[in-house]
Protein backbone atom coordinates (compact mmCIF):
# COMPACT_ATOMS: atom_id res chain seq x y z
CA UNK A 1 0.00 0.00 0.00
CA UNK A 2 1.40 3.77 -0.92
CA UNK A 3 1.08 6.49 0.71
CA UNK A 4 0.72 10.58 -0.87
CA UNK A 5 2.44 12.70 1.03
CA UNK A 6 3.44 16.44 -0.72
CA UNK A 7 2.57 14.43 -4.14
CA UNK A 8 5.41 12.05 -3.42
CA UNK A 9 4.71 8.31 -3.19
CA UNK A 10 6.23 6.99 0.11
CA UNK A 11 5.96 3.05 1.07
CA UNK A 12 3.84 1.28 4.44
CA UNK A 13 7.52 0.95 6.01
CA UNK A 14 8.44 4.79 5.39
CA UNK A 15 5.26 5.73 6.78
CA UNK A 16 6.04 4.21 10.02
CA UNK A 17 9.61 5.38 10.13
CA UNK A 18 7.90 8.84 9.98
CA UNK A 19 5.42 8.04 12.67
CA UNK A 20 8.23 6.67 14.97
CA UNK A 21 10.28 10.09 14.22
CA UNK A 22 7.65 12.11 15.30
CA UNK A 23 6.65 10.47 17.84
CA UNK A 24 9.87 10.56 19.27
CA UNK A 25 10.09 14.84 18.66
CA UNK A 26 6.72 14.27 20.21
CA UNK A 27 9.00 12.09 23.69
CA UNK A 28 11.71 14.98 23.44
CA UNK A 29 9.25 18.37 23.46
CA UNK A 30 7.34 16.59 26.56
CA UNK A 31 9.82 15.75 28.20
CA UNK A 32 11.42 19.61 28.02
CA UNK A 33 8.52 21.17 29.37
CA UNK A 34 7.66 18.78 32.14
CA UNK A 35 11.50 19.55 33.25
CA UNK A 36 10.45 23.60 32.91
CA UNK A 37 6.96 22.72 34.75
CA UNK A 38 9.26 21.01 37.60
CA UNK A 39 11.90 23.19 37.87
CA UNK A 40 9.15 26.00 38.43
CA UNK A 41 6.70 23.90 41.00
CA UNK A 42 10.16 22.86 42.79
CA UNK A 43 11.12 26.29 43.02
CA UNK A 44 7.65 27.44 44.45
CA UNK A 45 7.38 24.25 46.69
CA UNK A 46 10.86 25.18 48.42
CA UNK A 47 10.24 29.05 48.55
CA UNK A 48 6.42 29.84 49.19
CA UNK A 49 4.84 26.66 50.19
CA UNK A 50 7.20 24.75 52.25
CA UNK A 51 8.86 27.91 53.14
CA UNK A 52 12.39 26.11 53.48
CA UNK A 53 14.55 28.42 51.70
CA UNK A 54 14.03 32.29 52.41
CA UNK A 55 12.32 33.57 48.96
CA UNK A 56 13.98 36.95 49.86
CA UNK A 57 17.14 35.10 49.01
CA UNK A 58 15.86 33.05 46.10
CA UNK A 59 12.84 34.78 45.11
CA UNK A 60 10.27 33.16 43.32
CA UNK A 61 8.88 31.97 40.55
CA UNK A 62 4.93 33.67 41.44
CA UNK A 63 6.77 36.44 42.59
CA UNK A 64 8.65 37.18 39.43
CA UNK A 65 5.43 36.97 37.67
CA UNK A 66 3.90 40.00 40.09
CA UNK A 67 7.10 41.58 40.28
CA UNK A 68 7.05 41.91 36.06
CA UNK A 69 3.19 42.27 35.97
CA UNK A 70 3.93 45.25 38.53
CA UNK A 71 6.57 46.85 36.43
CA UNK A 72 4.01 46.30 33.35
CA UNK A 73 1.36 48.02 35.28
CA UNK A 74 3.98 51.67 36.20
CA UNK A 75 4.59 51.22 32.24
CA UNK A 76 8.02 50.61 33.10
CA UNK A 77 8.65 47.11 31.70
CA UNK A 78 8.64 47.70 27.72
CA UNK A 79 10.65 50.89 28.90
CA UNK A 80 13.62 48.95 29.98
CA UNK A 81 13.18 46.24 27.01
CA UNK A 82 12.73 48.60 24.52
CA UNK A 83 16.55 50.21 26.12
CA UNK A 84 18.55 46.99 26.17
CA UNK A 85 17.02 45.57 23.18
CA UNK A 86 17.37 48.49 21.13
CA UNK A 87 21.09 48.94 22.81
CA UNK A 88 21.70 44.83 21.57
CA UNK A 89 20.72 45.25 18.48
CA UNK A 90 22.35 48.82 17.14
CA UNK A 91 25.55 46.97 18.95
CA UNK A 92 25.11 43.62 17.08
CA UNK A 93 24.92 45.06 13.33
CA UNK A 94 27.79 47.08 14.03
CA UNK A 95 29.46 44.65 15.06
CA UNK A 96 28.36 42.24 12.32
CA UNK A 97 28.89 44.61 9.64
CA UNK A 98 32.69 45.85 11.05
CA UNK A 99 33.45 42.53 11.39
CA UNK A 100 33.16 41.30 8.11
CA UNK A 101 34.44 44.47 6.58
CA UNK A 102 37.56 44.17 8.53
CA UNK A 103 37.89 40.69 7.76
CA UNK A 104 37.37 41.39 3.85
CA UNK A 105 40.00 43.74 4.32
CA UNK A 106 42.97 41.03 5.80
CA UNK A 107 41.35 38.78 3.38
CA UNK A 108 42.30 40.88 0.84
CA UNK A 109 45.90 42.32 1.68
CA UNK A 110 48.67 39.45 3.20
CA UNK A 111 50.71 42.64 4.66
CA UNK A 112 48.05 43.92 6.31
CA UNK A 113 46.61 40.42 7.69
CA UNK A 114 50.52 40.11 8.84
CA UNK A 115 50.65 43.48 10.38
CA UNK A 116 47.23 43.74 12.52
CA UNK A 117 47.38 40.43 13.58
CA UNK A 118 49.10 40.79 16.84
CA UNK A 119 46.67 43.56 17.66
CA UNK A 120 43.60 41.69 17.06
CA UNK A 121 45.19 38.88 19.15
CA UNK A 122 45.58 41.15 22.11
CA UNK A 123 42.33 42.69 21.46
CA UNK A 124 41.13 39.11 21.28
CA UNK A 125 42.39 38.19 25.03
CA UNK A 126 41.83 41.68 26.62
CA UNK A 127 38.47 41.15 28.79
CA UNK A 128 36.81 44.28 27.56
CA UNK A 129 35.38 45.29 30.69
CA UNK A 130 38.84 46.32 31.50
CA UNK A 131 38.16 49.11 28.87
CA UNK A 132 35.08 50.39 31.47
CA UNK A 133 36.48 53.51 32.88
CA UNK A 134 37.78 54.21 29.44
CA UNK A 135 34.50 54.18 27.69
CA UNK A 136 33.07 56.14 30.67
CA UNK A 137 35.57 58.71 30.24
CA UNK A 138 34.76 58.64 26.48
CA UNK A 139 31.24 58.14 25.81
CA UNK A 140 29.74 59.25 28.99
CA UNK A 141 27.14 57.45 30.90
CA UNK A 142 24.65 57.08 28.06
CA UNK A 143 23.35 54.23 25.40
CA UNK A 144 26.73 55.36 23.13
CA UNK A 145 28.91 53.78 25.90
CA UNK A 146 26.48 50.64 26.03
CA UNK A 147 26.73 50.24 22.57
CA UNK A 148 30.17 50.80 22.10
CA UNK A 149 30.90 48.13 24.87
CA UNK A 150 28.69 46.09 22.46
CA UNK A 151 30.63 46.43 19.56
CA UNK A 152 33.78 45.68 21.18
CA UNK A 153 32.51 42.47 22.60
CA UNK A 154 31.42 41.40 18.78
CA UNK A 155 33.39 42.88 16.39
CA UNK A 156 36.68 41.06 17.18
CA UNK A 157 34.59 37.64 17.37
CA UNK A 158 32.64 38.76 14.32
CA UNK A 159 35.90 39.24 12.10
CA UNK A 160 37.73 36.34 13.00
CA UNK A 161 34.94 34.31 12.52
CA UNK A 162 34.56 35.22 8.75
CA UNK A 163 38.42 35.64 7.91
CA UNK A 164 39.19 31.81 8.99
CA UNK A 165 36.09 31.24 6.66
CA UNK A 166 37.25 33.98 3.67
CA UNK A 167 40.80 32.05 4.19
CA UNK A 168 39.22 28.43 3.82
CA UNK A 169 37.80 29.51 0.16
CA UNK A 170 38.52 26.41 -1.58
CA UNK A 171 42.47 26.88 -3.58
CA UNK A 172 41.49 25.43 -6.51
CA UNK A 173 38.51 27.01 -7.18
CA UNK A 174 40.26 30.57 -6.73
CA UNK A 175 42.96 29.18 -9.70
CA UNK A 176 39.72 27.81 -11.60
CA UNK A 177 38.62 31.72 -11.32
CA UNK A 178 42.23 32.96 -11.92
CA UNK A 179 42.72 30.63 -15.27
CA UNK A 180 39.54 32.67 -16.59
CA UNK A 181 40.43 35.88 -15.89
CA UNK A 182 38.91 36.80 -12.82
CA UNK A 183 39.99 40.26 -10.80
CA UNK A 184 40.53 40.04 -6.78
CA UNK A 185 36.82 41.61 -6.35
CA UNK A 186 35.32 38.79 -8.79
CA UNK A 187 36.86 36.09 -6.84
CA UNK A 188 35.71 38.00 -3.97
CA UNK A 189 31.81 38.23 -4.85
CA UNK A 190 31.60 35.52 -7.33
CA UNK A 191 33.25 32.82 -4.85
CA UNK A 192 34.58 34.14 -1.60
CA UNK A 193 31.36 35.43 -0.17
CA UNK A 194 29.01 32.88 -1.25
CA UNK A 195 31.42 30.14 -0.13
CA UNK A 196 31.37 31.77 3.32
CA UNK A 197 27.50 32.15 3.38
CA UNK A 198 27.35 28.61 6.15
CA UNK A 199 30.00 30.57 8.54
CA UNK A 200 28.46 33.86 7.87
CA UNK A 201 25.09 32.49 9.88
CA UNK A 202 27.27 30.41 12.47
CA UNK A 203 29.28 33.77 13.29
CA UNK A 204 25.72 35.20 13.34
CA UNK A 205 24.75 32.82 15.96
CA UNK A 206 28.08 33.54 17.64
CA UNK A 207 27.74 37.27 17.80
CA UNK A 208 23.78 37.29 19.27
CA UNK A 209 25.10 35.62 22.03
CA UNK A 210 28.37 38.33 22.59
CA UNK A 211 25.75 40.96 21.90
CA UNK A 212 23.97 39.97 24.92
CA UNK A 213 26.71 40.10 27.00
CA UNK A 214 28.26 43.32 25.52
CA UNK A 215 24.93 44.96 26.22
CA UNK A 216 24.64 43.41 29.97
CA UNK A 217 28.41 44.31 30.98
CA UNK A 218 28.18 47.74 29.46
CA UNK A 219 25.14 48.20 31.58
CA UNK A 220 26.37 47.02 34.78
CA UNK A 221 29.08 49.83 34.59
CA UNK A 222 27.22 52.72 33.50
CA UNK A 223 23.55 52.91 33.07
CA UNK A 224 20.64 54.39 34.18
CA UNK A 225 17.95 52.56 31.88
CA UNK A 226 17.39 48.76 30.85
CA UNK A 227 17.14 45.03 32.22
CA UNK A 228 20.69 45.06 33.17
CA UNK A 229 20.13 48.05 34.96
CA UNK A 230 17.65 46.35 36.61
CA UNK A 231 19.73 43.87 37.46
CA UNK A 232 22.44 46.07 39.05
CA UNK A 233 19.48 48.22 40.96
CA UNK A 234 18.32 45.19 42.25
CA UNK A 235 21.07 43.63 43.63
CA UNK A 236 22.33 46.85 45.33
CA UNK A 237 19.05 47.17 46.92
CA UNK A 238 18.01 43.43 48.19
CA UNK A 239 15.42 42.80 45.85
CA UNK A 240 15.89 39.54 44.98
CA UNK A 241 12.66 39.67 42.68
CA UNK A 242 13.57 42.35 40.49
CA UNK A 243 17.07 40.92 39.64
CA UNK A 244 15.10 37.42 38.77
CA UNK A 245 12.53 39.02 37.15
CA UNK A 246 15.06 40.88 34.71
CA UNK A 247 16.87 37.76 34.18
CA UNK A 248 13.65 35.50 32.75
CA UNK A 249 13.46 38.22 30.82
CA UNK A 250 16.81 38.27 29.40
CA UNK A 251 16.52 34.73 28.91
CA UNK A 252 13.60 35.01 27.09
CA UNK A 253 14.73 37.81 24.67
CA UNK A 254 17.82 36.01 23.92
CA UNK A 255 16.35 33.09 23.20
CA UNK A 256 13.98 34.82 20.49
CA UNK A 257 17.30 36.72 18.95
CA UNK A 258 19.02 33.23 18.63
CA UNK A 259 15.64 31.97 17.05
CA UNK A 260 15.28 34.86 14.70
CA UNK A 261 18.97 34.35 12.86
CA UNK A 262 17.81 30.24 13.15
CA UNK A 263 14.95 31.36 10.74
CA UNK A 264 17.06 33.43 8.57
CA UNK A 265 18.88 30.46 8.13
CA UNK A 266 16.48 28.17 7.29
CA UNK A 267 15.34 31.13 5.34
CA UNK A 268 18.10 31.54 3.06
CA UNK A 269 18.71 27.49 2.69
CA UNK A 270 15.46 26.91 0.97
CA UNK A 271 16.24 29.92 -1.09
CA UNK A 272 19.89 28.43 -1.99
CA UNK A 273 17.96 25.19 -2.77
CA UNK A 274 15.05 26.57 -5.20
CA UNK B 1 52.94 24.54 -42.20
CA UNK B 2 50.21 24.22 -39.14
CA UNK B 3 49.72 27.69 -36.71
CA UNK B 4 51.83 26.72 -33.68
CA UNK B 5 48.83 27.41 -30.84
CA UNK B 6 51.39 27.03 -27.73
CA UNK B 7 55.42 27.04 -27.76
CA UNK B 8 57.74 26.70 -24.98
CA UNK B 9 60.92 27.89 -25.77
CA UNK B 10 64.06 26.76 -23.10
CA UNK B 11 61.29 27.60 -20.38
CA UNK B 12 62.64 27.58 -16.62
CA UNK B 13 60.93 27.97 -13.51
CA UNK B 14 61.59 28.47 -10.09
CA UNK B 15 59.24 28.21 -6.68
CA UNK B 16 60.71 30.33 -3.82
CA UNK B 17 59.19 29.42 -0.59
CA UNK B 18 60.83 30.13 2.75
CA UNK B 19 62.57 26.30 3.31
CA UNK B 20 64.34 27.14 -0.38
CA UNK B 21 63.94 26.86 -3.94
CA UNK B 22 62.37 23.90 -6.28
CA UNK B 23 63.11 24.35 -9.73
CA UNK B 24 60.38 22.52 -11.31
CA UNK B 25 61.13 23.29 -14.79
CA UNK B 26 63.97 23.68 -16.54
CA UNK B 27 65.20 24.03 -20.29
CA UNK B 28 61.93 23.08 -21.08
CA UNK B 29 60.77 23.72 -24.57
CA UNK B 30 58.00 21.73 -26.77
CA UNK B 31 55.18 22.66 -29.19
CA UNK B 32 51.27 22.33 -29.62
CA UNK B 33 49.86 22.97 -33.32
CA UNK B 34 46.38 23.90 -34.02
CA UNK B 35 44.26 20.95 -33.79
CA UNK B 36 46.53 18.65 -32.73
CA UNK B 37 45.93 17.08 -29.06
CA UNK B 38 49.33 16.37 -27.22
CA UNK B 39 49.27 14.44 -23.94
CA UNK B 40 52.17 15.02 -22.21
CA UNK B 41 53.19 12.30 -19.35
CA UNK B 42 55.53 12.51 -16.22
CA UNK B 43 56.14 11.09 -12.86
CA UNK B 44 54.48 12.75 -10.26
CA UNK B 45 55.72 15.74 -8.63
CA UNK B 46 57.59 16.59 -11.68
CA UNK B 47 56.36 20.02 -12.78
CA UNK B 48 53.80 19.28 -14.90
CA UNK B 49 51.05 21.18 -12.95
CA UNK B 50 53.32 23.85 -13.12
CA UNK B 51 53.85 23.60 -16.61
CA UNK B 52 49.54 23.98 -17.78
CA UNK B 53 50.04 27.15 -15.00
CA UNK B 54 52.65 28.33 -17.51
CA UNK B 55 50.79 27.98 -20.52
CA UNK B 56 47.51 29.24 -18.92
CA UNK B 57 50.08 32.76 -17.48
CA UNK B 58 49.46 32.20 -14.39
CA UNK B 59 52.69 31.64 -13.57
CA UNK B 60 55.66 33.64 -15.21
CA UNK B 61 58.65 31.64 -16.32
CA UNK B 62 61.85 32.21 -14.10
CA UNK B 63 63.59 32.52 -18.11
CA UNK B 64 62.89 31.22 -21.34
CA UNK B 65 59.57 32.21 -23.39
CA UNK B 66 55.87 30.69 -23.50
CA UNK B 67 53.79 31.61 -26.32
CA UNK B 68 50.02 31.41 -27.09
CA UNK B 69 48.31 31.43 -30.57
CA UNK B 70 44.85 32.27 -28.59
CA UNK B 71 42.91 31.97 -25.52
CA UNK B 72 42.96 29.32 -22.99
CA UNK B 73 40.39 27.14 -21.54
CA UNK B 74 41.65 25.23 -17.95
CA UNK B 75 39.87 22.38 -16.73
CA UNK B 76 41.31 20.69 -13.35
CA UNK B 77 41.06 17.26 -11.75
CA UNK B 78 38.32 18.38 -10.00
CA UNK B 79 35.02 19.32 -11.59
CA UNK B 80 35.10 22.51 -9.03
CA UNK B 81 31.74 23.23 -9.74
CA UNK B 82 30.32 25.74 -7.60
CA UNK B 83 27.64 23.90 -5.26
CA UNK B 84 25.35 27.25 -5.09
CA UNK B 85 24.78 27.40 -8.51
CA UNK B 86 22.87 25.08 -10.68
CA UNK B 87 24.90 23.73 -13.64
CA UNK B 88 23.45 26.08 -16.46
CA UNK B 89 24.85 29.06 -13.85
CA UNK B 90 28.01 27.33 -13.47
CA UNK B 91 28.63 27.11 -17.32
CA UNK B 92 27.63 30.91 -17.80
CA UNK B 93 30.30 31.23 -15.18
CA UNK B 94 33.70 32.51 -17.45
CA UNK B 95 30.76 34.35 -19.75
CA UNK B 96 30.50 36.48 -16.29
CA UNK B 97 34.21 36.72 -15.81
CA UNK B 98 34.93 37.82 -18.51
CA UNK B 99 32.19 40.01 -19.36
CA UNK B 100 30.70 38.26 -21.97
CA UNK B 101 27.31 37.84 -21.09
CA UNK B 102 25.15 38.44 -23.55
CA UNK B 103 22.51 36.02 -24.65
CA UNK B 104 23.92 35.35 -28.07
CA UNK B 105 27.38 33.75 -25.92
CA UNK B 106 24.66 32.14 -23.37
CA UNK B 107 22.73 30.80 -26.15
CA UNK B 108 25.67 28.77 -27.55
CA UNK B 109 27.02 27.72 -24.38
CA UNK B 110 23.36 26.42 -23.72
CA UNK B 111 23.35 24.80 -26.54
CA UNK B 112 26.58 23.21 -26.65
CA UNK B 113 25.43 21.64 -23.25
CA UNK B 114 22.16 20.46 -24.96
CA UNK B 115 24.14 19.02 -27.51
CA UNK B 116 26.61 17.10 -25.32
CA UNK B 117 23.97 15.11 -23.21
CA UNK B 118 23.57 17.96 -20.25
CA UNK B 119 20.03 19.38 -21.26
CA UNK B 120 18.39 17.50 -18.79
CA UNK B 121 20.42 18.65 -15.68
CA UNK B 122 20.74 22.45 -16.92
CA UNK B 123 18.48 23.61 -13.77
CA UNK B 124 19.82 20.77 -11.54
CA UNK B 125 22.61 21.33 -8.31
CA UNK B 126 26.03 19.85 -9.11
CA UNK B 127 25.32 17.46 -5.82
CA UNK B 128 22.30 15.91 -7.86
CA UNK B 129 24.69 14.50 -11.04
CA UNK B 130 26.49 11.77 -10.91
CA UNK B 131 30.60 12.13 -11.08
CA UNK B 132 31.02 11.56 -14.47
CA UNK B 133 28.52 14.30 -15.54
CA UNK B 134 29.84 16.43 -13.60
CA UNK B 135 32.89 16.13 -15.16
CA UNK B 136 31.49 16.66 -18.51
CA UNK B 137 29.80 19.75 -17.31
CA UNK B 138 33.23 20.95 -16.07
CA UNK B 139 34.38 20.85 -19.41
CA UNK B 140 31.47 22.52 -21.02
CA UNK B 141 31.84 25.38 -18.92
CA UNK B 142 35.31 25.14 -20.47
CA UNK B 143 33.99 25.69 -23.83
CA UNK B 144 31.67 28.34 -22.88
CA UNK B 145 33.84 30.75 -23.97
CA UNK B 146 35.18 28.89 -26.96
CA UNK B 147 39.27 28.88 -26.34
CA UNK B 148 41.53 27.98 -28.50
CA UNK B 149 43.53 25.75 -26.12
CA UNK B 150 42.18 23.66 -23.80
CA UNK B 151 44.51 22.88 -21.46
CA UNK B 152 43.55 19.43 -19.19
CA UNK B 153 45.21 18.93 -15.86
CA UNK B 154 44.25 14.79 -14.83
CA UNK B 155 40.81 15.52 -15.44
CA UNK B 156 40.00 11.96 -15.20
CA UNK B 157 41.97 11.02 -12.09
CA UNK B 158 39.38 11.81 -9.53
CA UNK B 159 37.12 9.17 -11.17
CA UNK B 160 36.48 5.39 -10.39
CA UNK B 161 38.20 3.19 -13.38
CA UNK B 162 34.97 2.48 -15.22
CA UNK B 163 33.57 6.13 -15.05
CA UNK B 164 36.77 6.92 -16.36
CA UNK B 165 36.93 5.12 -19.13
CA UNK B 166 33.58 6.72 -20.45
CA UNK B 167 33.82 10.04 -19.76
CA UNK B 168 37.46 9.78 -21.78
CA UNK B 169 35.48 8.72 -24.46
CA UNK B 170 33.43 11.74 -23.91
CA UNK B 171 35.97 14.59 -23.57
CA UNK B 172 37.55 12.90 -26.22
CA UNK B 173 34.74 12.84 -28.45
CA UNK B 174 33.78 16.79 -27.60
CA UNK B 175 37.12 17.96 -27.83
CA UNK B 176 37.54 16.33 -31.67
CA UNK B 177 34.32 17.44 -32.61
CA UNK B 178 34.97 21.03 -31.81
CA UNK B 179 37.89 20.67 -33.31
CA UNK B 180 40.20 22.03 -30.42
CA UNK B 181 43.89 21.91 -29.61
CA UNK B 182 44.20 20.49 -26.73
CA UNK B 183 46.88 19.79 -23.73
CA UNK B 184 46.54 16.89 -21.88
CA UNK B 185 48.37 16.21 -18.65
CA UNK B 186 48.43 12.88 -16.75
CA UNK B 187 50.38 10.41 -15.32
CA UNK B 188 48.33 7.41 -16.62
CA UNK B 189 50.05 6.25 -19.68
CA UNK B 190 47.16 4.17 -21.54
CA UNK B 191 44.93 7.72 -20.96
CA UNK B 192 47.94 9.41 -23.12
CA UNK B 193 48.02 6.69 -25.40
CA UNK B 194 44.14 6.15 -26.20
CA UNK B 195 43.38 10.18 -26.24
CA UNK B 196 46.46 12.02 -28.15
CA UNK B 197 47.93 12.46 -31.25
CA UNK B 198 51.20 12.54 -30.01
CA UNK B 199 52.73 11.85 -26.57
CA UNK B 200 55.52 14.17 -24.94
CA UNK B 201 57.37 12.25 -21.75
CA UNK B 202 58.78 14.31 -18.82
CA UNK B 203 61.64 13.78 -17.25
CA UNK B 204 61.63 14.00 -13.38
CA UNK B 205 62.03 17.26 -11.47
CA UNK B 206 63.29 19.97 -13.00
CA UNK B 207 60.82 18.62 -15.67
CA UNK B 208 61.60 19.13 -19.26
CA UNK B 209 60.92 16.50 -22.28
CA UNK B 210 62.70 13.92 -22.69
CA UNK B 211 60.79 11.55 -25.22
CA UNK B 212 58.27 12.43 -27.94
CA UNK B 213 56.30 10.08 -29.92
CA UNK B 214 53.54 10.27 -32.70
CA UNK B 215 50.70 7.98 -32.24
CA UNK B 216 50.34 5.63 -35.19
CA UNK B 217 46.42 4.89 -34.60
CA UNK B 218 45.32 6.05 -38.50
CA UNK B 219 42.07 7.27 -38.02
CA UNK B 220 41.01 6.07 -35.18
CA UNK B 221 40.26 8.44 -33.04
CA UNK B 222 37.93 6.78 -29.90
CA UNK B 223 40.27 6.05 -26.81
CA UNK B 224 37.95 2.40 -25.96
CA UNK B 225 38.50 1.32 -29.62
CA UNK B 226 42.50 2.47 -29.48
CA UNK B 227 42.99 0.54 -26.40
CA UNK B 228 41.84 -2.64 -28.52
CA UNK B 229 44.46 -2.19 -31.02
CA UNK B 230 47.53 -4.09 -31.63
CA UNK B 231 50.09 -1.11 -31.10
CA UNK B 232 48.40 -0.23 -27.77
CA UNK B 233 50.60 -2.69 -25.55
CA UNK B 234 53.62 -1.48 -27.79
CA UNK B 235 53.22 1.84 -27.02
CA UNK B 236 52.17 0.68 -23.21
CA UNK B 237 55.60 -1.09 -23.16
CA UNK B 238 58.11 1.44 -24.82
CA UNK B 239 56.27 4.55 -22.60
CA UNK B 240 56.44 2.75 -19.49
CA UNK B 241 60.36 1.86 -19.77
CA UNK B 242 60.66 5.55 -20.71
CA UNK B 243 58.91 6.82 -17.68
CA UNK B 244 60.65 4.66 -15.15
CA UNK B 245 64.15 5.78 -16.32
N1 LIG C 1 53.38 27.10 -5.25
C1 LIG C 1 54.47 26.32 -5.08
N2 LIG C 1 55.46 26.72 -4.24
C2 LIG C 1 56.55 25.94 -4.06
N3 LIG C 1 56.75 24.76 -4.64
C3 LIG C 1 55.81 24.31 -5.49
C4 LIG C 1 54.62 25.06 -5.74
N4 LIG C 1 53.85 24.35 -6.60
C5 LIG C 1 54.53 23.23 -6.88
N5 LIG C 1 55.70 23.19 -6.22
C6 LIG C 1 56.72 22.12 -6.31
O1 LIG C 1 57.09 22.01 -7.65
C7 LIG C 1 57.19 20.64 -8.04
C8 LIG C 1 56.29 20.36 -9.21
O2 LIG C 1 54.93 20.50 -8.82
P1 LIG C 1 53.74 20.19 -9.81
O3 LIG C 1 53.89 21.00 -11.03
O4 LIG C 1 52.47 20.36 -9.05
O5 LIG C 1 53.96 18.64 -10.14
P2 LIG C 1 53.00 17.57 -10.81
O6 LIG C 1 51.77 18.25 -11.27
O7 LIG C 1 53.78 16.97 -11.90
O8 LIG C 1 52.69 16.53 -9.77
C9 LIG C 1 56.84 19.83 -6.80
O9 LIG C 1 58.02 19.38 -6.21
C10 LIG C 1 56.14 20.79 -5.91
O10 LIG C 1 56.40 20.50 -4.56
MG1 LIG D 1 49.70 17.97 -10.70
Amino acid sequence: MKYAKEKQLFSHEHMLYLKRRRRRQAVVWTLRVALLVFLLAAWELVTTVFGWVDPFFMSSPSRIARTIASLYAEGTLFYHIGVTLAETLVGFAIAVIVGYGVALALWASETLRKVLEPYIVVLNALPKIALGPLIIIWFGTGSEAIVFMTVLVGVIVATLHMLSAFIATDKNKVLLLRSMGASKWQILYKLVVPSSLASFISMLKVAVGMSWIGSIMGEYIVSRAGLGYLIVYGGQVFKLDLVMSATVILCILAAGMYFLVVLLEKAIVKNAES
Amino acid sequence: MKKQMLRFSRVSLIYHTKHGETTAAENLSLTVDEGEFVAIIGPSGCGKTTLLSLAAGLLKPSAGTVETGGSCGYMLQKDELFPWRTIEKNIYLPLEVKRQNTPEHRERARSLAVKYGLGDFLQSYPSELSGGMRQRAALIRTLATDPDILLLDEPFSALDYQTRLNVCDDVSAIIRSEGKTALLITHDISEAISLADRVLVLTKRPAHVAYEHRMDFGDVQKPLRRREMPQFSGWFETLWKELNQ
